[in-house]
């Protein structure tokens, strides 16, 4: 069949439009793809976890507006800063600091400073959010609740959003860890450990964004 | 019959698709004819709707030239090239001229309408001419009110934390002027060929206001207060309809609006002022 | 974690001796999973088209009193979130884009198959949640599918008020998280794992129209979380993010509550005219294709086509607030949105216009699929005509929530966007379950679908120049209206026809599957990769080689070539020989 086409008789012009051959519509020679390809994954995970957090953050764009819409208006009363708020965002950035440590050990062939590492940080994310629910109970303490009134009511929304979120990572982390656990991550090849970090970060400077969103901005 | 045959003759099935599609051109164009005579936009009573009716009508030109012109292509492109024997289709897929022309003719289109359509807008949301009327509309679920000022034109204070069943409004008892202030059950009077400007709000979901003889149609949004303004410039009686879902009610939810001259409507305000 | 759900994916491959919990149940197989999604949309459809039977039933002949007032307005809700939610958004994406994404790129699976199989298994409680609420007590929402605040958000003043609106919520929170994870999956498909030489331009419409519905998706679906979130706590918890200070409820003044009710609209529709664009993106690309392959012509301007599905779904991010015309927000956003509007009618155009001159000079097969995509221009063009006076803010103030716009919502995205669907099923039928589908019924079917549409919706535009508002129990109180019934009527049985002819549908659908005449490879003479592997495909869709790709997918009729289409995977030039030699 491919040889009938060759029959043809030469065109008085070239042939134009996307259906012709070789016009910037991708050679036939394009790199190799498929679920066989082990080059294609690490793509593959950090589009997937960027198409993940492109969604988180329109969910809380769409917070953001709806605090700033809401705060011009009148009837706005602001909550008192919960102390442990401070502790906890320590606690946050510290945890991304362990996970960066990690990572590295791990490209420097120290699988158990990495694992090692790895545990800090899960362990500092359970503490971030204990350290949440804790200043849920301070406010709590204080008579202030969901429905008290504006600014506590996006308190308790945004700080919950963003917990539910930071519970994901951690389930994340804990999956990576296991895998840790049975070496499966090399210096060359951690996507897993890798979009996981990504994802860590990311949680930290949104807590970081709604802290100040919250209190300062 | 299951795969595409190697010598189908499809000519005819292309003339009937052909004729269908024909059909629906001359059957919407009819009863576009038709429904103007019957089921049209409802007696016009004000002066901004003369405006509004005239891009409705380019509009209702441009859209069925459109509607006309694609159908007619697509008709006779089916009854024309069916597949038969053995020729094949023409292999042609691009052509820049042809797409510039119809992207740069619908924008023309379109941009034109567009700028028609801003400046209306802009006159409707205009402030109010300085010797309009003014009322107040409350709706609630399912029904208008309606406050008007005193002889000298004053309102009388209101706030919303008075609001009770009995006094929707919010009026200040301790204000003197609001003993003044008529407040009427689905009864909007408006003076023939003045200016209205009706302050619009709602106290427990949202409703719309809407005088389709008059071509206004405004949301009544609880929590915040919307002026729109009009000239009526029939005498008769209208009715306001609510147009946004406001409950199992909202069907009922209907208010009688009478256009009379100035002293028939002094006459009626006088006639409803508390003893 | 990629790299390791990717080498599950190969090794569920090679599994084949899965149990039948593990094949037709939990399926981890893009296909099963797409045809999990096919049959469970498909019966959702027909909840919502009964409903919309149940309102024309009493739309027709409001004085028999079939519903009550209450019963209508649920009936109408429910039938614009099963119909727009469960239905449409989920039948386009969940089944074609399951089924037909790998196999139109050549992979043998989706990037992430567990996540795709929990996507349907995330849509299953919301279906169940949305078909419990019927069983409320007070029944199900009942405040619109826009179920605006503060009618919906404060319990005492809406219709369906103890269960149903909440448990709508919650149903919808359980779509769109599944829709998310599916257009996850859609997007690193697309972007990953395409055959080789199938490059982004190369790729055939259907896929383009998924691809940027995905992106769509991702974008504004989280944007109506947020706002589902605060319906929730609005309604349970006594926060009050969208009701407004001093409402009155139940005779009783409401002092505690301060917030916003066009918020809720704000974000709703900033979700919503995306989401209509979700509906009509992946039909365009169907019947781009469907129509190309029966014209034995390539699709007209590929290029102007894709670049017009990017420009309409930038454009459909700017655009929200022209459903807020008259709600009281600023007149200059007003003037704003309504120029945004305007232009994004010029690529819909631009789309139109491609359709009709590939038909121009082409060899077309009156198959039923390619009767549903010309049906599907002619409703688009209806549809899309009607926009442009809603587009007109000014003409928009007295038509806004008249019957206008709803004949012109269900032309351009509910009649256009069914009418893709049935195109797609008797295209792809054989290549989904390896029959044939009986074209006679199916031509019957087109016909009275075809003629029952428009004379169902037509008719709406007149009801809206004469001013009837949408969701009206009845017109009796007005009397502006008092030449509307027979309109109703009209209009009530011109949909009961249409609702018959679905039943040839349904008979179709399962007659072919039992008694259809077994499907060839490429029953169509397609040119896209799908139709190169066996129908039904088998499990992991290609043989021990996946397809390579030499040639866009819009070959059809090439002078001087044997046939009169060329597949993908054909190579255009043998090695050695020089390029560009196909004459013209």
């Amino acid at each position: 069949m491919p040889t009938e086409l060759l029959k043809e008789k030469p065109a008085a012009r070239p042939r134009r439009g996307p259906g012709a051959p070789g016009r910037g519509y991708g050679g036939d020679g394009a790199r190799p793809r498929g679920p066989e390809s082990p080059v294609v994954a690490p793509l593959t995970a950090f589009i997937a976890v960027g198409a993940v957090l492109a969604a988180v953050a329109m969910l809380f764009v769409a917070f953001t507006t709806a605090y700033l819409a809401r705060r011009q208006e009148a009837g706005w009363t602001p909550i008192a800063l919960p102390a442990v708020l401070w502790l906890n965002t320590a606690v946050l950035l510290a945890s991304s600091g362990t996970f960066e440590w990690a990572r590295a050990r791990l490209v420097r062939a120290d699988p158990a400073g990495a694992r090692h590492g790895l545990g800090w940080t899960a362990g500092l994310g359970a503490a971030f959010v204990i350290g949440q629910l804790a200043a849920w109970r301070q406010l709590a303490a204080q008579g202030v609740y969901l429905a008290s009134n504006p600014h506590s009511s996006f308190f308790y929304l945004l700080t919950g959003a963003h917990g539910l979120h930071l519970l994901g990572g951690l389930v994340a982390l804990a999956v990576v860890i296991v895998r840790a656990h049975r070496n499966r991550y090399t210096p060359a090849a951690h996507t897993g450990l890798a979009v996981c970090a990504l994802y860590w970060h990311f949680m930290d400077a949104l807590w970081l964004y709604l802290f100040a969103l919250l209190f300062w901005l | 019959m299951s795969a595409l045959e190697r010598r189908p003759d499809e000519r005819r099935a292309g003339t009937w698709m052909g004729v269908l599609i024909l059909f629906i051109l001359a059957a919407g164009f009819v009863s576009f004819v038709v429904a103007a005579r019957i089921w049209w936009l409802p007696p016009l009573a004000s002066r901004q709707g003369v405006i509004t009716d005239q891009i409705f009508n380019a509009i209702l030109i441009a859209t069925a030239i459109a509607f006309v012109a694609v159908h007619a292509f697509l008709g006779i492109a089916l009854i024309r090239y069916g597949a038969h024997g053995e020729r094949r289709a023409a292999h042609w897929h691009e052509h820049l001229g042809a797409e510039l022309t119809w992207t740069l003719v619908p924008a023309f289109g379109l941009v034109v309408l567009a700028i028609l359509s801003e400046v209306v807008w802009a006159h409707v949301y205009s402030a109010p001419p300085r010797n309009a009327q003014v009322v107040e509309v409350v709706a609630r679920q399912f029904d208008w009110h309606v406050r008007y000022p005193a002889p000298d034109g004053r309102f009388g204070r209101t706030d919303p934390k008075f609001r009770s069943t009995s006094n929707l409004f919010g009026e200040d008892p301790s204000d003197p002027v609001n003993k003044q202030n008529v407040v009427t059950t689905n009864d909007l009077h408006l003076v023939v060929n003045r200016p209205v400007a009706v302050r619009i709000t709602a106290v427990d979901v949202i409703h719309s206001f809407f005088l389709p003889n008059f071509r206004v149609k405004q949301d009544a949004v609880p929590g915040r207060t919307v002026t729109i303004w009009f000239t009526p410039d029939r005498t008769g009686t209208y009715q306001i309809a609510c147009a946004q879902l406001c409950g199992a009610g909202h069907y009922t939810m209907r208010g009688n609006v009478t256009v009379e001259s100035q002293a028939a409507f002094d006459a009626w305000l006088r006639s409803q002022q508390k003893p | 974690m990629g790299a390791v759900a990717v080498r599950e994916a190969a090794a569920a491959h090679e599994a084949h001796d899965e149990s039948f919990i593990r094949h037709y149940i939990f399926s981890l197989d893009h296909k099963t999973i797409g045809k999990q999604y096919f049959w469970t949309t498909m019966f959702m459809g027909l909840v919502g088209g009964s409903l919309a039977m149940l309102m024309r039933r009493h739309l027709g002949w409001p004085e028999q009193g079939v519903l009550d007032p209450a019963q209508y307005l649920q009936a109408a809700t429910m039938h614009g979130t099963v119909m727009i939610f469960f239905f449409l958004t989920v039948i386009l994406t969940g089944a074609f884009g399951n089924f037909l994404i790998p196999l139109m790129i050549g992979a043998r699976d989706m990037a992430y198959p567990f996540l795709n199989m929990m996507s349907f298994w995330t849509l299953v409680p919301g279906v169940l949640t949305i078909l419990a609420s019927f069983f409320a007590p007070d029944g199900p929402a009942g405040n619109g599918w826009t179920s605006y605040a503060p009618l919906a958000a404060v319990a005492k003043l809406s219709t369906g008020a103890q269960w149903g609106q909440t448990l709508w919520a919650i149903a919808i929170l359980f779509v769109l998280i599944s829709s998310l994870f599916g257009g996850l999956n859609f997007l690193t498909t697309i972007i990953n794992m395409r055959a080789r030489g199938l490059s982004m331009g190369r790729l055939p419409l259907t896929i383009w129209g998924i691809f940027i519905t995905a992106i769509l998706a991702l974008l504004s679906f989280p944007v109506l979380m947020a706002a589902l979130g605060m319906l929730i706590l609005d309604r349970t918890a006594g926060t009050s993010f969208f009701v407004p200070p001093g409402l009155l409820v139940g005779g009783q003044l409401v002092r505690d509550r301060s917030g916003d009710a066009l918020l809720w609209q704000h974000l709703f529709w900033f979700f919503g005219h995306p989401e209509v664009y979700i509906l009509i993106l992946t039909p365009m690309g169907i019947v781009s294709d469907v129509i190309s392959t029966f014209a034995r012509k390539p699709i007209f301007g590929y290029k102007a086509m894709v670049l017009s599905l990017a420009a309409i779904g930038f454009l459909s991010f700017l655009v929200w607030g022209h459903h807020m015309f008259v709600s009281g927000m600023h007149p200059l956003l007003g003037g704003a949105f309504m120029a945004a509007t305007m232009i994004i009618a010029i690529p819909s155009a631009i789309k139109t216009f491609n359709w009709c001159t590939t038909l121009w000079q082409a060899r077309i097969h009156f198959t039923t699929a390619m009767l549903f995509a010309i049906g599907f221009v002619s409703l688009f063009v209806t549809g899309g005509l009607s926009g442009i006076f809603l587009a007109s803010a000014p003409v928009d103030i007295y038509l806004h929530d008249t019957y206008f716009v709803i004949a012109h919502f269900h032309f351009v995205m509910a009649s256009a966007a069914l009418f893709s669907i049935f195109a797609g099923t008797y295209y792809w039928f054989p290549k989904m379950f390896g029959r044939m589908m009986n074209e006679t019924l199916g031509k019957i079917h087109f016909v009275a679908t075809f003629l029952g549409i428009y004379a169902t919706f037509f008719p709406m535009h007149f009801l809206g120049t004469m001013g009837n508002s949408r969701r009206l129990y009845s017109e009796s109180f007005y009397p502006f209206l008092a030449k509307a019934p027979p309109i109703d009527v009209f209009i009530s049985i011109s949909a009961f026809v249409l609702g018959a002819a679905q039943i040839v549908f349904i008979v179709n659908v399962f007659y072919s599957l039992v008694r259809g005449p077994r499907a060839e490879r490429n029953p169509w003479h397609a040119n896209t990769l799908e139709w190169q592997a066996d129908s039904p495909p088998p499990h992991g869709n290609w043989g021990p080689e996946e397809p390579v790709v030499y040639r866009w997918p819009y070959d059809y009729s090439v002078p001087g070539a044997a046939e009169d289409y060329i597949p993908q995977t054909m190579p255009a030039v043998p090695a050695g020989a020089p390029a560009g030699g196909e004459g013209e």
